[in-house]
């Protein structure tokens, strides 16, 4: 079965014309979760933002048998759910159900159904309870949940998340991973949490200067890389 | 008192909540006009619609007291204009600047804190008002706390760094900093503004804002603002004409 | 902003009529300009500036002898979002601080709108539009802050004073040396932060085009003039005053021409505006 993402020779340039990515190559089968390890600024959330044609740059990105092109966007991004680091510029409706209805209404689903299937995607995170709340109010961890409920409420076929876990304290990062791992779609989760990588991902990735260095599972990864703190605990206490 | 309060207030249940808002609206329209027009017989005027008001509190369920006291936010700026009023020997205006600034901002209160801000929003829109400055300010106070926070975190550090310039350069040390603070938190809200925009461009948005709010406007709602608007001005006629005035 | 938002209860009705019914169509004009058909996406970006605004009002700037003031943002607005934009930021700023926190009136909303939105914007942006490619730059947001303040406060003292509010010559003038050290304050913290802004992002502050257009130079010896009437009405005032406060109100023979003489001056400030709006929105789409 043909890969759900087929990315090839990916290069992007900023406005400045520093190279955020220098040729990166990457494959996202059905059913597939996959970690996008590596340090800050090595292109990571620049190569998730080239899925759904936020950025465009050189080389092939194919997304659900289509090319990433002007006339593919639209549809891409209802296949493709991005849910962004920033809870606060995720939510930006005055209410919780009126934020998970907006992908909705501008799909062109009429408004009866919009409300009913946001409720529904409510009900599925947990946080059908909030539906009339202003975002403001919300722990961390119910702004993800809302967050997520309003991207699969459209039904994507991928979803990636962007450090989900960061800013949610020990509990949260378990009772996220659960609602996660419930999800049916193929995933790619940007994360630096080790565990978390590991509950939920079957493979990891490495970014490093705007390509991917290594591959492989997560604890392969990230031995391989040195990418773990906690094996380290022991040298810094006296 | 914090706005948070209001806001909860707003999402009650009673009667008035369930209003419509252009209902609630067009009552307030009438009401400040009745008020604002008013000029003899001023104080029996205002005790009724003083009344008026109150009894909508109590029916909303809503706290008289903690009302009465966050419409008194105007009074400072009244009392002032009212004393220069009453020493210029003009203590008629004096008494009708007091009476008249409380009692509007009262009014307001009670549409205010019946009314969620997105539904008022959508009433006003619905009454003709363009969308666009309604979607502005429908994302100024989505945002108008995040960023409050962020400033409040900017200037303790902006303090913070001022306090060690030295004290002969005076006041440019941490007038700069200031400054500077400023200017941060400007790009920043600029920056939150291209992703916020990169998030609504990931959900489909097409360059149009689909409302999700429907408004219905029935029955009881015609009854209200029929009612809410002739009971002012009756109030009004009968303490101009019922009582005899000096002309 | 806390200084000059007029609560409702201080205005005449003709005064508070008039405002509105002069505010209403220019704001629905700017509103479709800002608008661009049925493009809204800048909509959120108005919004998170006018928080912006809010929120930079706790930011204290020290002005020595322990005194701080704060920033009341109608020029840095126009100097970074376009005067169109501005304006219609504004409006969302005072329609919010009228409806959530009671500050400032609904029927006076009009009143504010015209003070604050449009001419206190407009204040704003002209110098900077006129000078602000020039050496006279420094000189020129500093002019645009202070202006915007001091445009605004004194349309607010003029309503008040047509309105029939009492104040002496010696309040009237107290009151506008007050508006005199805001307005130095506003220009002071206005060119601070622009010029902060160009170090750290200079893509976010305007470039006014290199063309003095002439109907720009129109506009601002309108507005100069607008001033001045003004500041003599108010100035004059404090005669008219005097005689009022020995007659009832709705006796005063001098007072409808002073209102007339007044509202003349609004509906001038109005023409401008719509004027300037108009050229702005041209300019833009060249």
């Amino acid at each position: 079965m043909a890969p759900l993402i087929e990315v090839r020779g990916l290069r992007f340039k900023y406005e400045d014309g520093t190279a955020a990515l220098n040729g990166v190559d990457f494959q996202l089968e059905a059913g597939e979760t996959v970690a996008l390890f590596g340090p800050n600024g090595s292109g990571k959330t620049t190569f998730v933002l080239h899925l759904n044609g936020l950025l465009t740059g050189e080389g092939t990105v194919q997304v659900c048998g289509l090319p990433v092109n002007r006339k593919t966007i639209p549809q891409l991004r209802r296949k493709v759910g991005i849910v962004f680091q920033d809870s606060d510029t995720q939510l930006f409706m005055p209410t919780v159900l009126e934020d998970v209805a907006f992908g909705l209404l501008n799909l062109g689903i009429e408004h009866a159904a919009a409300l009913s299937r946001a409720h529904a995607a409510l009900e599925t995170v947990g946080m059908a309870r909030t539906a009339s709340r202003a975002p403001y109010h919300l722990s961390a961890g119910e702004k993800k949940r809302v967050a997520i409920a309003g991207i699969i409420a459209m039904e994507p076929e991928i979803l990636v998340l962007d450090e989900p876990t960061a800013n949610l304290d020990p509990p949260g990062q378990r009772s996220l991973a659960e609602l996660i791992a419930h999800l049916p779609q193929a995933k790619i989760l940007v994360t630096h949490d080790i565990g978390f990588a590991q509950a939920l991902c079957h493979r990891a990735v490495f970014f490093q200067d705007g390509v991917i260095a290594a591959g492989g599972t997560v604890e392969e990864v990230v031995s391989r890389l040195d990418w773990d703190f906690s094996v380290e605990r022991s040298k810094f206490r006296p | 008192m914090h706005q948070a309060v209001v806001e909860r207030w707003s999402r009650g249940n009673s009667l008035l909540h369930r209003r419509d808002p252009r209902a609630k609206i067009g009552a307030l329209v009438v009401f400040l006009v009745a008020l604002a027009t008013a000029h003899r017989g001023l104080a029996f005027t205002a005790a009724g619609l003083l009344i008026l008001l109150a009894c909508g509190f109590i029916w909303a369920r809503v706290p008289l007291a903690g009302a009465m006291a966050r419409a008194g936010l105007v009074l400072p700026f009244a009392i002032v204009f009212a004393l220069i009023s009453w020493a210029a020997g003009d203590p008629g205006r004096a008494v009708a600047l007091v009476i008249k600034s409380y009692l509007s901002a009262f009014a307001v209160l009670l549409v205010v804190s019946t009314t969620p801000l997105p539904v008022l929003l959508r009433g006003l829109e619905m009454t003709g008002t363009p969308q666009f400055v309604l979607l502005v300010a429908q994302f100024l106070y989505r945002y108008l706390f995040v960023i409050g926070r962020e400033a409040e975190q900017m200037s303790r550090a902006a303090a913070a760094r001022g306090a060690s310039a030295r004290k002969w350069i005076a006041a440019s040390g941490p007038f700069r900093a200031a400054a500077g603070a400023l200017a941060a938190l400007f790009a920043r809200s600029y920056a939150r503004a291209e992703h916020i925009h990169r998030a609504m461009l990931a959900r489909c948005f097409q360059g149009h804002f689909q409302t999700a709010q429907n408004l219905r406007f029935c029955r009881s709602d015609a009854v209200f603002v029929l009612a809410a608007s002739l009971i002012p001005l009756a109030v009004r006629i009968a303490a101009e004409r019922a009582l005899p005035w000096p002309r | 902003m806390k200084i000059v938002h007029i609560p409702d209860g201080f205005l005449s009705t003709p005064v508070w009529v008039t405002l509105d019914a002069a505010a209403a169509p220019a704001i629905g004009y700017l509103a479709s300009r800002a608008q661009k058909g049925f493009e809204q996406s800048q909509a959120p970006l108005l919004g998170v500036m006018g928080a912006f605004v809010f929120a930079a009002q706790m930011i204290n700037f020290p002005v020595g002898a322990g005194t701080t003031g704060h920033l009341l943002g109608g020029a840095l607005l126009a100097m970074t979002l376009g005067p169109v934009s501005a304006s219609i930021v504004m409006t969302a700023i005072l329609a919010i601080q009228a409806l959530v926190f009671q500050d400032g009136g609904i029927l006076a909303l009009g009143a504010n709108v015209v003070n604050m939105a449009l001419a206190g914007v407009l204040a704003g942006y002209l110098p900077f539009a006129l000078w602000g490619t020039t050496s006279w730059r420094r000189i020129a947001l500093f002019a645009g802050g202070a202006l915007s303040v001091l445009v605004s406060a004194i349309l607010a003292l003029s309503e008040l004073l047509i309105s029939g509010v009492p104040m002496s010559g010696r309040m009237v003038g107290a009151s506008v040396a007050v508006f005199l050290v805001s307005a130095v304050l506003e220009g002071a913290i206005t060119l601070a932060v622009i010029e902060s802004l160009e170090r750290i992002q200079p893509k976010l502050v305007r470039r006014p085009s290199r063309r003095t257009s002439p109907v720009l130079g129109v506009v601002a010896v309108a507005a100069v003039l607008l001033a001045s009437v003004g500041v003599l009405f108010a100035s004059e005032a404090p005669d008219a005053i005097q005689r009022l406060t020995h007659q009832t109100i709705s006796e005063a023979s001098g007072w409808p021409t002073k209102s007339l003489t007044g509202l003349a001056g609004i509906a001038l400030i109005y023409g401008a505006c719509l004027l300037f709006a108009r050229v702005a929105a041209r300019r833009r789409s060249v």
